[in-house]
C-alpha cells in the first residue's frame, strides 16, 4: 500500500475530529483534561469488556469457528453496553465534581458547563474508540502488502476510515444527547442512544457488505447530529444567523479577549 | 508591545545578573526563565513585580535523585537520571491569590533563589521581602473592597489555572514520549539487544521462566540499591554543603548526555536513513548542540529552548534505558522505582524528604538544572498603565544593577524598588481594575519524564498489540499525571509523580497487551465496530 492511502485514510478517519479538537478544545486546558479523562473512561470500559470476552473465550471451545464468532458478537454487544454504562458513570462523576466545585466557589457559573462537558467527553470517547479501531490498520497500510488477496474486499482501508469517522462523530453526538437527556431526566432518550449505538455496531456485522453497514451508519449519524444540535440549543434560525454572519452572540464570543 | 518590553527587561536582567547577583549558576536560569516566560502573559502586561519561579515550597525531592543518576553516570559512563517528580511545586491560584493577604516570607526566599552560600544576602532578603510584602499590602489595601469579588473568582480561577498547569506539563511529557516513540519505531538500534548495563548484571536469556523472573528481580534489587546509595550520598553532600561537588557532578553528567549520547543518537539516525555525513560537519553540529545545551541548562537561555533541551535529554536517557534494560527487568524496575519514590518522598525518614526539609530550613532552592519548569508570570489589568510605568522602569534600567526592579534580590535593588512600588501603588489606587495576579510555574523532575518515556517506549517496542498498547499507556500516564497534580493541589506539598502514572501505565500495558489486543484484532479481522 502507499503513503497516499495512509494519509488519505488518516485524514478521512480523523480529519473532522482533529479539526474539532484544534478549533474548539485545544485552547481551553480544562476541556483538554476532560477530553483525556473521557478517553480514559472509554479505555476502561474496553478493558472490562475485553476481560469478559477473554475469559469466555478461554473457557469455550477454541476450535469451533461459529462459537468464536458468536462469542465475538456477544463481546461487541457487551462492549457497547459497557461503554454506555461508563458514559453514564462519567456523567455522574462530572456532575458530582461540578457540584463540589460550585459549593466551594461562591459564584453561580461553573467554569465549564455541562453541555461543554458533554461535547468534550463525547469527543474523548470518539477519539479513543476511533484510534483503537483504526490505528493499527493505518500502520499496516504503510507497509507492503496486497489488499484482499484472499478474496476479501478491496476497499478495506477506505471503508474502515469512513466507518471510523462515522463512529467518532457518533460518539460525540451520543455524548451530547446522553448528557442532555440525563440532565432533563428523559430516560427514553438515553435508551434511544444506547439502542442506536447497538444498531450501528450490529450493522457492522454485515461487513464486508458496506452498503448495509456504512450507509445506515451515516444515516444514523445525520439523525443523531440533528438531534444533538437541537438539544444543545441550536435551531434552524440560529443556524441561518450563524451562517450568514449575523449572529451577534457568536460574533461577540469570537472577538472576546483571550 | 508589552511583550517586547518584557523581553527587553529579561535581557537587561541577564546582563545585570553576573555583575550584581552572585547567585549560584544553577539558580540563575530559573530567574531568566520566569522572566522570559513573562512574555507569555496573555494580557499585555508589565514586567512582573516578582520573580516567581516556584511555589512556596522548594522543588526539591526530585533533584537529589538526579544526582544519583549523575554520579552513577560520571563514574560509570552511564547517566541515570532518577529525578522523580516529587518536586512538583504547585501553587494554585488560590494560594497565589492568598499571598496578597498574607504573603509568606519563605516563598520570597525561595523565589529570590539566592544560594545560602551568600549568607550576607540572606539579610538583604528580609527587607526585600518586606518590600514585596509592602507592595502586596498596598495592593491588598487598595483592592480590599474587591476582596469579595476576588474570593468568588478565586475558585474559578484556581480551577482554570490549575488546569493550565496540568496542560503545561502534559505538553512536554507528550513531546518527550512522541520523540521516544518515533525513534523506537524508526531507528532499529534502540530495539536491538546490545548488552546490558552493569547495574543489571543478570542475563535474561535463561531457559526457565522462574529463572528469568528471579534474574529480573535480582537486577531490580541491584538497581534500586544503587539508587538508594546515591540518594543518601547526595543527601549527605547536601547536608554538608558540598555544593561545588554537586555542581561539578551535574555539569559532568549533562556534558556526557549532551555530547556523547546525542552523538550516538545522531549516528544511529544517519545509519537508519542512510545519510552520508562527514566528521567535520558532524563535529560542528554536535559542538553547537552541546554547547548551547550546556549554556541553556546550566546558565541562561530562553525558557522554551531550555525546555526543549530538557525534553531532548530526557528522551535520550529514556532511549538508553530502553536499549540496555532487559525486558522483564525493565518492568520490575519501573514498578520498584515507583514504590521507592513513594517511600522516599513521603516517609519521614526518606532521603528525599530529608532533602526537602533541609532545603526548606535553609530557604534555598535545590539545583534547578535538572528540573523541568514551566514558570509563567501574569499580571492582569495593567495594560493601560504600561506606558506610564515604562518610564519608571526605563529610569531604573539606566542603572544596570537594577535591571528588573521586580527582582528583589539584592540590597542594591531595594532602593530602586521603592519608586516602582510607589508607582505601582499609585496606579493601583487610581484604577480599581488593577489586580495583581501571579501564577507560579509548575515543576516536574526529569526522572519522571524519563520513566514515563521508558514505559511508553518499551510498550511500543515490545508489545505485540503495537499502537493500541502504546496509546493505552500514553493515556494512562497522562491521567496518572493529572491525578497526581490534583493531589498536589489538595495537599500542597512535594509529592512523588511516579507511583500513580506508572501504576496506571503498567496495568494498562499488561491488560491491553494480553486482553484487549486479541479482542481488537478479532474485531478488526471481521471489521466489527464497537
Amino acid at each position: 500500500m502507499t503513503t497516499s492511502v495512509f494519509f488519505g485514510c488518516t485524514f478521512i478517519a480523523f480529519g473532522p475530529a482533529i479539526s474539532l479538537f484544534l478549533f474548539t478544545i485545544a485552547r481551553d486546558p480544562l476541556r483538554v483534561i476532560f477530553l483525556i479523562a473521557g478517553a480514559f473512561f472509554w479505555l476502561v470500559s474496553l478493558l472490562l469488556s475485553s476481560l469478559v470476552w477473554f475469559i469466555a473465550v478461554q473457557i469455550s471451545n477454541k476450535e469451533n469457528a461459529s462459537v468464536q464468532k458468536g462469542l465475538l458478537i456477544f463481546g461487541v454487544v457487551l462492549s457497547v453496553l459497557l461503554q454506555e454504562t461508563f458514559r453514564f458513570s462519567y456523567y455522574k462523576l462530572l456532575k458530582r465534581a461540578n457540584e463540589g466545585l460550585m459549593a466551594l466557589s461562591q459564584e453561580d457559573a461553573m467554569p465549564i458547563s455541562i453541555r461543554q462537558l458533554a461535547y468534550v467527553s463525547g469527543l474523548g470517547f470518539g477519539f479513543m474508540s476511533g484510534a483503537f479501531s483504526v490505528v493499527n490498520i493505518l500502520a499496516d497500510s504503510l507497509g507492503p502488502g496486497t489488499v484482499g488477496i484472499h478474496g476479501d474486499s478491496q476497499h478495506y482501508f477506505v471503508s474502515s476510515a469512513f466507518m471510523t469517522m462515522a463512529i467518532i462523530l457518533l460518539h460525540m453526538f451520543w455524548g451530547v444527547v446522553f448528557f442532555d437527556a440525563c440532565e432533563k431526566k428523559r430516560w427514553w432518550a438515553v435508551v434511544i442512544v444506547v439502542l442506536s449505538h447497538l444498531l450501528v455496531s450490529c450493522l457492522s456485522f454485515l461487513n464486508p457488505q458496506y452498503e448495509g453497514s456504512l450507509i445506515p451508519a451515516y444515516v444514523v449519524m445525520c439523525v443523531m447530529g440533528m438531534w444533538a444540535f437541537s438539544s444543545a440549543g441550536g435551531s434552524f434560525r440560529n443556524l441561518k444567523l450563524c451562517l450568514t454572519c449575523r449572529d451577534k452572540d457568536f460574533l461577540l464570543a469570537n472577538h472576546r479577549p483571550r | 508591545m508589552p511583550w517586547r518590553f518584557d523581553a527587553f527587561e529579561a535581557y537587561k536582567f541577564c546582563a545585570a545578573v553576573p555583575s550584581v547577583h552572585r547567585r549560584t549558576i544553577a539558580s540563575v536560569p530559573r530567574y531568566f526563565h520566569t522572566l522570559v516566560a513573562s512574555r507569555t502573559t496573555h494580557l499585555g502586561t508589565l514586567t512582573p513585580l516578582r520573580l516567581v519561579t516556584s511555589a512556596h515550597r522548594c522543588p526539591i525531592a526530585s533533584v537529589p535523585r538526579c544526582f544519583n543518576t549523575l554520579s552513577a553516570s560520571s563514574l560509570l559512563n552511564i547517566t541515570f537520571m532518577n529525578t522523580s517528580g516529587s518536586e512538583e511545586e504547585f501553587c494554585n491560584e488560590r494560594t497565589s491569590l492568598m499571598t496578597t493577604e498574607s504573603p509568606p516570607l519563605s516563598s520570597y526566599h525561595v523565589e529570590t533563589g539566592i544560594s545560602s552560600l551568600e549568607d550576607t544576602q540572606t539579610k538583604a532578603r528580609c527587607p526585600i521581602t518586606n518590600e514585596s510584602n509592602n507592595r502586596e499590602a498596598r495592593h491588598e489595601g487598595v483592592s480590599v473592597e474587591r476582596d469579595s469579588t476576588a474570593d468568588s473568582e478565586d475558585e474559578e480561577m484556581s480551577l482554570k489555572y490549575g488546569a493550565k498547569h496540568v496542560i503545561m506539563l502534559f505538553v512536554p511529557v507528550t513531546l518527550c514520549m512522541i520523540v521516544v516513540i518515533a525513534t523506537i519505531k524508526s531507528v532499529s538500534f534502540y530495539t536491538e539487544k546490545g548488552g546490558q548495563l552493569i547495574y543489571t548484571p543478570f542475563t535474561e536469556d535463561t531457559t526457565s521462566v522462574g529463572q528469568r523472573l528471579l534474574n529480573s528481580v535480582l537486577n531490580t534489587l541491584i538497581m534500586i540499591s544503587v539508587i538508594v546509595v546515591m540518594t543518601i550520598f547526595l543527601v549527605v553532600l547536601y547536608k554538608y554543603r558540598c555544593y561545588k561537588f554537586i555542581h561539578g557532578w551535574l555539569i559532568l553528567s549533562s556534558l556526557m548526555l549532551l555530547f556523547w549520547f546525542s552523538f550516538m543518537y545522531l549516528g544511529e539516525v544517519f545509519k537508519t536513513y542512510n545519510v552520508a555525513m562527514d566528521y567535520p560537519t558532524l563535529a560542528l553540529v554536535i559542538w553547537n548542540f552541546g554547547a548551547v545545551g550546556m549554556v541553556c541548562i546550566h546558565w541562561k537561555g530562553p525558557l522554551q529552548l531550555q525546555q526543549a533541551y530538557l525534553i531532548m535529554i530526557s528522551a535520550l536517557m529514556a532511549l538508553v534505558f530502553i536499549k540496555y534494560l532487559p525486558e522483564w527487568s525493565a518492568w520490575v524496575i519501573l514498578g520498584a522505582i515507583s514504590v521507592y519514590d513513594l517511600i522516599a518522598v513521603l516517609c519521614p525518614k526518606g532521603p528525599l524528604r530529608m532533602l526537602v526539609e533541609t532545603a526548606q530550613e535553609r530557604n534555598e532552592p535545590i539545583f534547578p538544572a535538572l528540573i523541568y519548569s514551566s514558570a509563567m508570570i501574569w499580571m492582569v489589568g495593567m495594560t493601560e498603565h504600561s506606558a506610564v510605568q515604562q518610564p519608571s522602569h526605563q529610569e531604573t534600567n539606566s542603572d544596570e544593577e537594577v535591571g528588573q526592579s521586580h527582582h528583589d534580590n539584592t540590597e542594591d535593588n531595594r532602593n530602586m524598588v521603592v519608586p516602582e512600588t510607589e508607582v505601582h501603588g499609585a496606579q493601583s489606587r487610581t484604577t480599581s481594575a488593577v489586580e495583581l495576579e501571579e501564577e507560579r510555574g509548575i515543576k516536574l523532575g526529569l526522572g519522571d519524564f524519563i520513566f514515563y518515556s521508558v514505559l511508553v517506549g518499551k510498550a511500543s517496542a515490545t508489545a505485540s498489540g503495537d499502537w493500541n498498547t502504546t496509546l493505552a499507556c500514553f493515556v494512562a500516564i497522562l491521567i496518572g499525571l493529572c491525578l497526581t497534580l490534583l493531589l498536589l493541589a489538595i495537599f500542597k506539598k512535594a509529592l512523588p509523580a511516579l507511583p500513580i502514572s506508572i501504576t496506571f501505565g503498567l496495568v494498562f500495558y499488561f491488560s491491553t497487551d494480553n486482553l484487549v489486543r486479541p479482542f481488537m484484532d478479532n474485531l478488526a479481522a471481521h471489521q466489527f465496530y464497537i
